[in-house]
């Protein structure tokens, strides 16, 4: 372990209608086997014994599964850290004397509230959508009455893993969606439980991902890049084919 | 305050079907009256919400977090046990009934857990019918593993994302039912207080996390799934927002709380670093399956683990309890760690920690074998230390990970608070002194998917309500209340921050003294110091605490501090709960109470009971009132894992 000095250029907005600015801080003496929010914490520690209103960022679990946090760091989402959401990624992979840039995950359908904290609730309402199997609690057939191949079945965890941190939009030129919603469509296409409505359902998500003002997927790849789960594009990929499928093959009402 | 368990007669079981069937039960056509509220969206709160919903009711749920998809619940690793069988290993619902109680050292009723082994088949289908992606074999049937000192493979798993798949599942139940127009769902609020309104849970009074609004909301009832309390140590597995806040609101309206002091310490999280470690990440127990546990016999040893020849390594759990070896239950792993690094023995450069080392499953298996079961967690591993496992030991050390104490409820689920019930983590029901691997979302989704409804039912069936909204005197004074509370709290945030703390910093030093001595092994003097020492960082905190910024809008410190005050309040019963539990059971070890082997020695003739404390007001001191355990089905034992 050893400690660094930093240079914090830190998105200042105070509530959504107000404009921001970076403001500049510094931090002294951070450990390196810290973590980013950490750092921030000590940084937010240091402000409020300054009587400055401390940065407000979102976070919860703070080991990488919850999707709650995430801020751009030097332009790239979640940091410099291949798979690694912002929570997980340590101070060693920065330098005494670097200056870090940090910015709120920024995007048309993502309002910001506060400073690094923004408003994802677009994806809520894109499962709500059509993210589900159509089962009522009970009355289930028994778990092992269908089988299903391992390597199926790995696939669709490969795309179940998605936390719903909206890096991938951050990261799109376009701000587009369809890693996320893919993610869920790929989950549920691939599984048996998923087939009765999966002629309806990724044109019912889709048309939700388009009403909630995200771009369209244009193959720049960004998305993929800074996933922190790694989910891969060939989900969108079997989105666009689950899509097209639905319209020759899906019901016409 | 009366402790009615309300279990239903008859044989074990038949109990849970004799309730069924003796339960009031409500229409389906006039469900629609009736509306419930519930607060969080974890495993239980998210099942329940999404059941009560399908099932016809008007339901409200709340959670703190920006969406229902991120509670707690999320970060479960290991998986859920259920009674299937499917391994043709001689498992039974029984054998997990027996497992459980045993596991929980004889402190959990009987009929509860007994219903939780019951449904526990139910919710694996529920779970597959979503389209959670459980690992299978190559065959395509499902795959268990053994874990956590069971004899038997009962556990089902999602590689080491057990918990995210489940919650996601109960998560895309519940948005089903959102855009349905069933549930309205309230994101980031905060619970402030339960309203009570003659004698019955009516509502909630919660603040808006964006806009600082206080709100009220009334229901026919209202549901806890607020999850656990062990942020009250400060460092824990936990997440940051997970709080006590919505329990000691209910306590302080009258809700009784079980068992505070049993609090289970994990033996397998990654070390302390240093002074500002925010939480403690938890490295699953499977790990324990293929790592042999050990220390340099040396103490102050300085040399590399992988210069430390075989007969200087001490493999203390593998040689005090050949049979069991490295996979006894939490507590005792736990407890053998923490008496190795108090020796001296401690690795790592706190000696705060013990190895892990998976050298000789690697040549035993392969690489290639060891990295498929656990890749993911050494990858997590080597993250936050910058350490491969594959190339050298781990390094562990325990950490507060999850409370067996709770809300007490009845049969029914619900508390001394009529028309209020506490589900998951929040209750103390089924797992006595200590909870066994994987059982924890077991838990949590029998009560959200199959256990509440039934008791809901029971509830409003057997009631008359009056109409109640929100304009009534209670909901008033309860937003009175919680304003106060909050212009309480910003009292010193005038004339600048010089000479003031944080409320980070309170929340430390409550944690330190809770962790030192209330923490793995506690004693008298210990607990009377603690006792001593509560009032003194609560009077810091309400005299020292600066929180910059307003009530009026989003305001991070102001939620912290709210939450710390309850935490400290809280501390007490649980220091309380320790000192009046003479003996050593599960969890809770008391150094007074122990065998000649140093084993927890429980004490049946005396503490055979949920002990369970009643608020008597602001500086007057809790009662504790007892309600007695009877064993009719299995006979209590010391446990022994030699």
């Amino acid at each position: 372990m050893s400690e660094i000095n930093l240079t914090l250029k830190i998105w200042r907005q105070p509530n959504a209608e107000a404009e921001g600015k970076v403001e500049t801080y510094s931090v002294e003496n951070i450990s390196t086997d810290s973590s980013f929010l950490e750092m921030l914490d000590v940084l937010n520690e240091k402000l409020t014994h300054e009587g400055v209103d401390p940065v407000a960022f979102d976070h919860d679990c703070r080991e990488g599964i919850c999707g709650m946090c995430g801020a751009v760091v030097n332009g790239v989402a979640h940091g410099p850290e291949k798979e690694t959401t912002l929570c997980q990624l340590h101070m060693r992979h920065f330098k005494n004397g670097d200056t870090i840039v940090i910015e709120p995950f920024r995007s048309r359908a993502f309002p910001i509230y506060k400073d690094l904290m923004i408003d994802r609730s677009a994806f809520d309402r894109i499962i709500q959508a059509g993210g589900y199997t159509n089962v009522n609690t009970g009355g289930t057939p028994d778990a092992n009455s269908v089988r299903i191949s391992s390597q199926q079945l790995e696939l669709a965890m490969d795309a179940a893993a998605c936390i719903g941190c909206g890096a991938c939009v951050a990261s799109c030129p376009n701000g587009s969606a369809m890693l996320f919603t893919s993610a869920k469509v790929s989950q549920l296409a691939l599984l048996p439980q998923g087939q009765v409505e999966r002629k309806e359902r990724a044109q019912a998500m889709v048309q939700c991902m388009d009403g909630e003002g995200f771009g369209h997927c244009t193959n720049t790849k960004e998305c993929e890049a800074v996933c922190p789960k790694g989910i891969s594009i060939s989900n969108i990929a079997r989105l666009n084919r689950e899509f097209l499928k639905g319209i020759f093959t899906g019901r016409d009402d | 305050m009366e402790l009615k368990s309300n279990v239903p007669e008859g044989p074990l079981e038949k109990k849970w079907d004799n309730y069924r069937f003796s339960s009031k039960l409500v229409n389906p056509a006039n469900r629609r009256k009736f509306s419930i509220i519930i607060v969080g969206t974890g495993l239980a709160g998210g099942a329940a919400a999404a059941t009560l919903a399908e099932q016809g009711y008007q339901v409200k749920s709340f959670c703190i977090q920006d969406t229902p998809r991120r509670a707690h619940s999320i970060a479960a690793q290991g998986g859920i046990n259920a009674a299937k069988n499917y391994q043709n290993d001689g498992d039974s619902i029984f054998r997990l009934f027996y497992d459980t109680i045993k596991g929980g050292d004889f402190r959990s009723r009987e009929a509860n857990v007994y219903r939780l082994a019951q449904v526990s088949n139910e919710i694996i289908d529920q779970c597959v019918a979503q389209g959670v992606p459980f690992a299978r074999e190559y065959g395509g049937t499902l795959a268990n593993r053994s874990f956590g000192g069971a004899q038997v493979s009962r556990t089902f798993y999602a590689r080491g994302q057990t918990g995210q798949q489940l919650l996601l599942g109960a998560y895309s139940a519940l948005s089903r039912q959102i855009k349905a127009g069933r549930v309205t769902m309230y994101t980031r609020r905060e619970m402030m207080d339960v309203v009570v309104v003659d004698g019955r849970a009516r509502g909630i009074t919660v603040r808006n996390i964006i806009t600082g609004e206080i709100e009220s909301h009334a229901a026919d009832l209202v549901i806890l799934g607020t999850g656990g309390y062990g942020n009250v140590y400060f460092l824990s597995t936990n997440a940051m927002a997970s709080n006590v806040t919505a329990a000691v609101r209910a306590y302080k309206k009258g809700a009784g709380f079980a068992n505070p002091c049993y609090v289970q310490i994990h033996p397998t999280c990654i070390p302390v670093h240093g002074d500002f470690q925010s939480k403690l990440t938890l490295m699953s127990e499977s790990l324990r399956n293929d790592g042999r546990v050990w220390v340099p016999k040396k103490k102050g040893e300085t040399r590399k683990a992988a210069d430390i020849p075989e007969n200087e390594r001490d493999y203390y759990l593998e040689n005090k309890y050949p049979s069991f070896g490295n996979l006894v239950p939490r507590d005792v792993a736990s407890r053998n760690a923490k008496e190795k690094c108090d020796e001296g023995q401690g690795v790592g450069p706190t000696g705060l920690a013990v190895y892990l080392d998976f050298a000789e499953a690697i040549q035993r298996d392969g690489a290639d074998v060891i990295f498929r079961k656990y890749g993911n967690l050494f990858q997590m591993y080597q993250k936050i230390v910058n350490v491969d496992p594959m190339k050298e030991p781990m390094m562990i050390y325990p950490a507060v990970h999850y409370t067996m104490g709770g809300l007490w409820v009845d049969y029914n689920l619900m508390t001394t608070i009529p028309g209020l019930f506490a589900i998951g983590e929040c209750n103390f029901s089924d797992h006595g002194a200590n909870r066994l691997g994987a059982s924890a979302l077991m838990q949590g989704l029998a009560d959200g998917y199959f256990v509440i409804a039934a008791c809901v039912a029971n509830y409003l069936g057997t009631n008359k309500f009056a109409k109640v909204d929100e304009t009534n005197e209670a909901f008033l004074s309860s937003r009175r209340e919680v304003e106060d509370r909050l212009q309480k709290l910003l009292k010193n945030s005038t004339g600048g921050s010089a000479g003031k703390c944080t409320v980070d910093e309170i929340h430390k030093e409550l944690g330190k003294l809770m962790w030192d001595y209330c923490g793995m092994a506690r004693n008298k003097e210990g607990l009377e110091h603690a006792l001593k020492e509560l009032p003194g960082i609560r009077q810091k905190f309400w005299d020292k605490v600066y929180i910059p910024g307003s009530t009026k809008d989003i305001n991070q410190s102001l939620e912290r501090a709210g939450r710390v005050a309850d935490f400290i309040d809280f501390a007490e019963i649980v220091v309380r709960d320790a000192l009046a539990r003479g003996e050593s059971c599960g969890c809770h070890l008391r150094e007074e109470s122990q065998t000649e082997e140093n084993e927890a020695l429980r004490d049946d003739a005396n503490y055979s009971h949920v002990a369970v404390w009643e608020y008597t007001g602001e500086g007057s001191e809790p009662k504790l009132n007892i309600e007695p355990l009877t064993f009719e089905n299995v006979t209590p034992s010391q446990r022994s894992y030699k």
